[in-house]
């Protein structure tokens, strides 16, 4: 019995009519387009298809598309302006190399903004427990640390 | 002048698009219309297939075709033996491939006996559900070992034993080491299975055009063009019709180059067949099976020294674990055998392996390809001979490292690419002493580990080295054009997954053409803009494709000269590039633009001289008489929770040789990568099967990756010895991090538990199997 859903996608407003097995990630990816949303593991281990779910971060591999209904996503999409105009936090990790393929980034970012509006000057402790929800096979994190800590500190320079 | 750009740790060109979800990665490719395919894989490991029903399949909503080999007719056939064996005396080769759907018998879980095309990859994934198969389950193989007995269950009826091939090599005369030997010691060490688990499992879109008689593939490769010949081949299509395209690829490691998988093969097959285009996207579990894997060898080996430490010998017998089929010829078990001589002079040596099929999932590179069994089998028997003699672990590798005026040195054996194993250049001292004095070595032992064991910690100290064979061959071409907006557009046959292609050959093509890094736009990985190569493997892209780059730049440059003097009526060595324009040195007022000059170079009127070339553009080509020897040091501080056996690694440093750097940063960044490999097939990952070759752990729950709370900091510096074998003096990097941390972990945990003389002889290990290891330890009768 398919179901009819709205809401609200980096802050566009979207209305379709699904399968309740749908999951968010295909949702995302397949219905609206919006495939910077990358699917790991389908089971909600490697963190790369994290998006933001009423600001808060999930993983649309563990969601299906029908619980977002009447609520508001956020995706890497509508982080920043696009490529000529990224966000603080892209530029972050843009100049310390804090991506390799890029295929667990998004899913990276997305874990981040609401961690650092939380915590916006995190200890390297603090952003290594972070992370540790999402898997990268690239980079060994270590430059994705220091993306983070360099993020943060143009976050905060732009908050000001 | 313009900024050097080469060299220089530059941000990545590519980086804006991968940040911001505007990449193109194979699954984001949406055609209409498109068809999905699901794949019904075999849960048992060895079985013959009685009847496989897919009658009820056919028939569910939405399912547009299922297939079985038989269905496939005479397109069924074993794929092709990517590489025969290398020139060697006596060898025996038994080569079995794997095929597109298993006919008759199962011999891995995994292997795929069905597929089903639906509307949907849900629809597709109901189905299986639908497909019988009537099986009569058989004995495994599993143990390496036990494959060889006279009774073993046979993987391949055929051949009558399990035996893939057996292969020995030599350097000078190991009987004679033995008898001239103060000592002689006798070790058997084990490695076992990992997975690369690139974030990205593998994917493929296959997109037959009626009207245009075009299959367009995109597909999670790292060789593209060998997928495009093959298929072509394949389905009676000439090359010009395939076009394969690698995109964005997230994350290689090895296992995304494998000619063919079968999906490769199906998807184009079945897009043809039902004129349309089809979509098939690996699940993580299936990642665990269909995708190959590496790494299980047992080595029987024995080194010969003098009592002042110099090595006499090495004797190496290994059986190497090839999986259920051999696509990949020898090359791993010959990367072993030529790696573990490593950066020593090791005047007498006898290796001979066997390698053995098995009823396990295929095997065929992973990073690293084999050298980690090597170098871990070297180090661990030096530093067990370091031991009895009372020697520094690193006084006894210092001893006997080759000079540096010994090279080009050769280890008499034949090496991957069939060339001779011949290290083209090396200066190993330099980069020992630089790792002793960062890990602050002397100290360490001196003072810090006596005051901490005192209190009761358990620390340890170790210090490695590897040797790497980078930059094979064939070859690698590459075409550079200026185009009339001044930009230039560059082209390789290579694919990338992650390394960073769109900068640092922009880097190189810089350095000749004299326009800035974002203005170089790289294609890499797509069959219609670069007909020739061979692929992104065995760390060769900056050596093999950089040097056709540079190559082509070169060729480019000399164009821009000739016809910028003619234009400024100037010499060309009185003119330089600078900035995306050619001037008279010093004299700026007298130049004239790239874009001006590429609109010259291609008039749409009027006449030109007989036999001028269009545009400023040129294609060259690069290929290595042999690789390039890259090498490294790995030292460690390691801290065990003496209850847990978890480790804390306090310290980890890198002092990396690969010639001459051309990006700093992605350097870096490909070393950190590579330990972070190394340390979780050191201490986290390993793939269980039982015995019937079932894997008990096929999912990130319970195949531990390694996260950033589990990987330090890295220090890393570098020696640069330019290789003499290519014009920008490149060595490869990007399996080198990953090589050689087993046997770093193995001597840092004797280290931390030498008083009850603690011996590791097998990786991957864990908390647990640690515990085991020093409980054996401690209730071990003294020697």
């Amino acid at each position: 019995m398919n179901q009819t859903i709205e809401l609200i996608v980096n802050g566009k407003q979207y209305r379709r009519t699904v399968e309740p097995r749908l999951l968010l990630c295909d949702f995302l990816r397949n219905e609206l387009g919006l495939t910077g949303t990358h699917v790991g593991c389908e089971h909600g281990v490697c963190g790369a298809c994290t998006v933001l779910l009423d600001r808060e971060a999930v993983r649309s591999c563990l969601l299906f598309a029908v619980q977002a209904n009447g609520r508001e996503i956020a995706t890497v999409e509508g982080l920043g302006e696009g490529p000529q105009q990224m966000h603080a936090l892209q530029h972050g990790f843009w100049e310390t190399h804090g991506l390799q393929c890029g295929y667990c980034t998004p899913g990276i970012l997305m874990s981040l903004v609401p961690f650092l509006e939380e915590n916006p000057n995190p200890t390297e402790e603090e952003i290594r427990d972070l992370l540790s929800g999402n898997i990268c096979r690239c980079t060994g994190y270590q430059k994705i640390v220091e993306s983070v800590q360099l993020g943060a500190r143009l976050l905060r320079e732009t908050s000001k | 002048m313009t900024t050097r750009q080469f060299g220089q740790p530059l941000k990545r060109n590519e980086d804006p698009r991968l940040l911001t979800g505007r990449a193109l990665f194979t699954d984001d490719v949406q055609l209409p219309g498109m068809l999905h395919v699901a794949f019904w894989r075999s849960d048992l490991a060895h079985a013959l297939i009685r009847s496989v029903d897919v009658e009820s399949a056919r028939k569910r909503p939405g399912v547009v075709a299922v297939y079985t080999a038989e269905d496939l007719g005479d397109f069924w056939q074993p794929g092709p033996l990517l590489l025969p064996p290398p020139p060697v005396e006596k060898l025996e080769f038994y080569p079995r491939t794997q095929v597109p759907l298993a006919k008759g018998m199962v011999r891995h879980a995994g292997e795929a006996v069905a597929m089903v095309v639906a509307e949907s990859r849900y629809l597709a994934e109901d189905a299986l559900d639908e497909v019988l198969v009537d099986y009569e389950p058989l004995e495994a193989v599993v143990d390496l070992e036990a494959a060889l007995h006279d009774d073993a269950p046979l993987v391949h009826e055929d051949l009558g034993s399990n035996v893939n091939a057996r292969v020995t090599q030599t350097k000078g005369d190991w009987a004679a080491a033995e008898s001239e030997a103060d000592l002689i010691i006798r070790r058997r060490f084990h490695y076992d299975r990992g997975t690369a688990a690139a974030m990205e499992n593998r994917g493929i879109v296959s997109s037959w055009d009626e009207r245009s008689q075009r299959l367009t593939v995109w597909d999670t490769t790292q060789a593209p063009i060998a997928i495009r010949n093959g298929l072509a081949a394949m389905l009676g299509l000439s090359e010009h019709q395939v076009r394969v395209i690698a995109p964005f690829i997230g994350g290689g490691f090895g296992p995304k180059i494998m000619m063919f998988y079968p999906e490769e093969v199906l998807l184009a097959w079945g897009a043809l067949k039902l004129n349309c285009s089809l979509k098939w996207i690996e699940d993580r579990e299936e990642n665990f099976y269909a995708t190959t894997q590496e790494r299980g060898q047992m080595h029987d080996a024995a080194i010969a020294l003098k009592s002042d430490g110099t090595v006499l010998g090495v004797k190496d017998v290994f059986l190497h674990d090839a999986g259920a089929y051999a696509p990949y010829g020898l090359t791993l078990p010959i990367n072993s055998q030529c790696t573990l001589l490593g950066p020593y002079v090791v005047p007498n040596y006898h290796s001979e392996f066997t390698s053995v099929f098995t009823n396990k999932p295929i095997v065929t590179p992973y990073r690293g390809a084999g050298r980690q069994h090597g170098v871990f089998v070297m180090e661990r028997l030096l530093d067990a001979a370091a031991r009895r003699l009372s020697l520094d672990p690193a006084e006894i590798r210092r001893k006997n490292f080759i000079p540096p005026e010994e090279f080009p040195f050769s280890n008499e054996i034949i090496y991957q690419d069939f060339a001779p194993l011949v290290y083209d250049s090396g200066n190993y001292e330099p980069a020992l002493d630089r790792a002793l004095e960062l890990i602050d070595y002397e100290r360490f032992k001196r003072e810090e580990q006596p005051r901490r064991e005192a209190a009761g910690e358990r620390v340890g100290i170790a210090v490695v080295n590897y040797i790497e064979g980078t930059g094979i061959g064939p070859y690698e071409g590459a075409r550079v054009t200026v185009e009339a907006s001044g930009k230039v557009s560059v082209a390789t046959g290579v694919g990338t997954q992650g390394q960073g292609h769109y900068t640092s050959f922009a880097q190189v093509v810089a350095e000749q053409i004299g326009v800035d890094v974002s203005d170089i736009h790289v294609v890499t990985g797509d069959t219609d803009l670069f007909y020739w190569g061979a692929g992104t493997f065995a760390s060769r892209g900056a050596v093999v494709a950089g040097n056709a780059m540079h190559a082509a730049a070169t060729k480019v440059r000399g164009k821009i000269l000739k016809l910028a003097g003619e234009k400024l009526e100037a010499a060309e060595e009185d003119l330089e590039l600078i900035e995306g324009r050619v001037q008279v040195k010093g004299v700026p007022q007298t130049s004239i633009s790239l874009g001006e000059l590429a609109a010259e170079a291609n008039p749409m009127r009027g006449a030109v001289q007989p036999g001028t070339e269009p545009g400023l553009e040129a294609t060259e080509y690069f290929g290595p008489e042999r690789g390039a020897t890259a090498s490294g040091v790995h030292a460690m501080i390691l801290r065990v929770d003496p209850d847990t056996f978890l480790l804390e690694i306090e310290r980890y440093v890198v002092v990396h040789d690969c010639g001459t750097v051309i990006n700093p940063l992605i350097l870096e960044g490909q070393i950190q990568g590579g330990v972070a490999q190394g340390i979780g097939n050191a201490f986290y990952e390993q793939l269980h099967f039982d015995e019937n070759g079932a894997l008990r752990n096929a999912s990130l729950m319970d195949y531990l990756l390694p996260t950033a709370s589990d990987i330090p900091n890295i220090v890393s510096d570098h020696v640069e010895t330019p290789s003499p074998l290519n014009p920008l003096g490149v060595k490869g990097a990007g399996e080198a991090g990953a090589i050689p941390v087993g046997a770093l972990f193995a001597q840092a945990l004797d280290d931390a538990y030498r008083d009850i003389e603690l011996e590791v002889r097998e990786i991957p290990l864990s908390p647990n199997r640690l515990f085991e290891l020093v409980g054996e330890a401690l209730t071990r009768e003294p020697a």
